[in-house]
């Protein structure tokens, strides 16, 4: 047998808009239950639903970000099923005539690009949220009933655990320098459900679809999609069949590794009954509209990393990187406008760098967002110059830093509040040199006669006598020079 | 006979509607008059007929995303069967078929 995972993945991200899809309603996630809810949004008699303009113009901002076709005529219809959570007893959604269809994005696999190809972006409306109780009931919110929901449907190309997340990762960062999502899987504003078989590309038998649910972090997918190939896998070689299923993620715990059960079998869950909805008339997007949406689209991350690329003369790695985020990229390159001196190139090296390593690290540490680190981009210049012109040491300067991060003080500021002295004469750094090898006679004989490696006592001394504040590098160079070695 | 008993169930299953047999009976010969209408509908000739989903000849009505006051919680609340505080109250469901 040869096998083969096939995964297509559905995706389904909240729209960053003010008011729900079809009423007027706030979509504030942190308001008290069932405060944002009216008539229309819990379904009343009598009510009719408007539709929000911002909303289409999302999914039609992503559907151009997904290299999508846009639908000039598109309709919605009505998805019938029975849940508490949907008080219509069908959800507005959209079925024929999908606002954007056949699409792409190109994702890195292990360092392999890889075409993953979009199916349809479709608007619909979310469903309320169910809190169970102790006893034999369950209490209704309805706040996030009625909130504008985008669902993007991958075609089944992905082919491992791997492939899966980085599309997913993929995906979530053009939806959110696009600005159509936060993105974020833990509050549930982006979700995803893996639809997961085995194929044995000899034979063409093929198992059961599995569609994976409660799956709220990028390692839950890759977790999942992972133990559904490997179970797949085990029954196919065991010539067993495996039935479509709807299956939920049990994330590991003390008692045992994370693993999926049956939620539901798949018989009568797609018996939707869709039929165009009778209470909203069609959508046309006319050419106007569509290049007004179109001259609104920022740059796409690939955009991005490219042009990093070209303009700053970055690795594709380090470019990569300082593009994850739009708030990353954007401080980036404020930071290298900020710098006075020298070329762009050596600017946007020292800048990449310290971001990707002190920045990086206190970020993490501190669990902040770069947008909200008091540290400016043109005090990170101011910073990394005063250590170009070898005024502050490495060391010195990520102390500054810190300080830096948490209060916003500009680097001038802190070094003489914390009474730093600042090594950046060189007439003074050189008469220390001076000294030191004067005091060091015996020493430098050694080196001038090519025990070269003693040249680091000297260095040593030179650091000592400046309490660690000169530039080891410019020491080395001054001595160096005073040698002839 | 365009529908059979089978479907009919179905039908009342996806509704959540629990029928007796003779009501099944009784409503498998109403929706099959309901169907009779529809099949006079397909007599007609429509190839020239271009296909709407609607029956308005309008497109675009839209509203700006500016949110609005809600109703009040205990408006909302006030027709419900069964409720607390803060919510609606619902029979625990079961996850399954
Ligand atoms: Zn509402």
């Amino acid at each position: 047998m040869a096998l083969e995972a096939i995964i297509g993945l559905e995706v389904h991200a909240q729209l960053l808009t003010r008011s729900k899809m079809f009423c007027r309603c706030s979509t504030d996630p942190s308001a008290g239950p069932n405060t944002v809810v009216c008539p229309i949004c819990t379904a009343m008699p009598g009510v009719l639903p408007v539709i929000n303009r911002r909303a289409v113009e999302l999914v039609v901002r992503t559907g151009l970000a997904l290299n999508c076709s846009i639908a000039s005529h598109s309709i919605f219809a009505r998805k019938n099923y029975w849940y508490p959570d949907l008080p219509k007893n069908y959800q507005i959604s959209q079925y024929e005539l999908p606002l954007c269809r056949d699409g792409y994005l190109d994702i890195d696999v292990n360092g392999q690009k890889r075409r993953i190809r979009i199916r349809r972006v479709h608007l619909e409306e979310d469903t309320g949220k169910l809190y169970h109780t102790a006893g034999n009931e369950s209490r209704i919110d309805f706040n996030r009933c009625g909130v504008p929901l985008m669902e993007i449907v991958s075609e089944p190309d992905m082919r491992s655990a791997d492939e899966a997340r980085e599309y997913l990762v993929a995906l979530r960062q053009v939806l959110r320098y696009i600005g159509v999502c936060t993105g974020n899987m833990e509050e549930g504003s982006f979700r995803c459900e893996p639809n997961v078989n085995v194929r044995d590309t000899e034979s063409g038998a093929k198992t059961g679809i599995s569609e994976l649910k409660n799956l709220n972090s990028f390692r839950a997918v890759h977790q999942s999609v992972d133990f559904e190939i490997a179970r797949h896998t085990r029954l196919l070689q065991r010539g067993e069949t495996v039935p479509r299923q709807t299956r939920r993620w049990h994330p590991s715990d003390e008692s045992r590794g994370g693993y999926t059960d049956v939620m539901r079998s798949k018989e009568e869950a797609h018996d939707y009954r869709y039929f165009p909805e009778p209470d909203l008339v069609p959508m046309r997007i006319g050419d106007d509209w569509l290049s007004e949406i179109r001259a609104g689209m920022p740059e796409l991350p690939q955009q991005k990393r490219e042009r990093f690329v070209s303009q700053y003369a970055l690795t594709p790695y380090d470019a990569g990187v300082l593009t994850q985020s739009l708030e990353f990229a954007q401080y980036f390159e404020a930071a290298v406008a900020a710098c006075r001196a020298g070329q762009v190139a050596e600017a946007a090296k020292r800048v990449s760098k310290w971001l990707q390593g002190e920045m990086s690290r206190l970020l993490n540490e501190t669990g902040q967002d770069i947008a909200d680190v008091p540290a400016r981009p043109e005090h990170v210049a101011e910073l990394l110059e005063l250590v170009e012109e070898g005024k502050l040491t490495g060391t010195i300067a990520k102390e500054v830093f810190e300080e830096m991060f948490r209060t916003g003080k500009p680097a001038p500021q802190i070094v003489s509040e914390r009474g730093i002295e600042v090594v950046g004469d060189a007439s003074e750094l050189e008469r220390i040199v001076d000294q030191v090898l004067a005091d060091h006679a015996e020493v430098v004989a050694k080196v001038k006669s090519g025990k070269t490696q003693s040249k680091g006592f000297l260095v040593g001394q030179v650091m000592k006598a400046t309490r660690g504040q000169a530039v080891p590098q410019i020491v080395n160079d001054i001595i160096d020079r005073r040698l002839g070695v | 006979m365009r529908l059979s008993l089978d479907e009919v169930r179905h039908v009342a299953r996806l509704g959540r509607l629990a029928m007796t047999d003779q009501q099944c009976e009784a409503m498998r010969d109403q929706l099959d008059s309901i169907l009779a209408h529809f099949e006079a509908l397909q007599e007609l000739d429509t190839d020239d007929v271009e296909p709407t989903s609607h029956s308005l000849d309008m497109a675009n009505v839209y509203r700006d995303d500016e949110p609005a006051p809600s109703f009040d919680r205990d408006r909302i609340l006030a027709n419900a069967p069964k409720r607390d505080d803060e919510c609606f109250r619902v029979p625990l469901i079961m996850e399954e078929d």
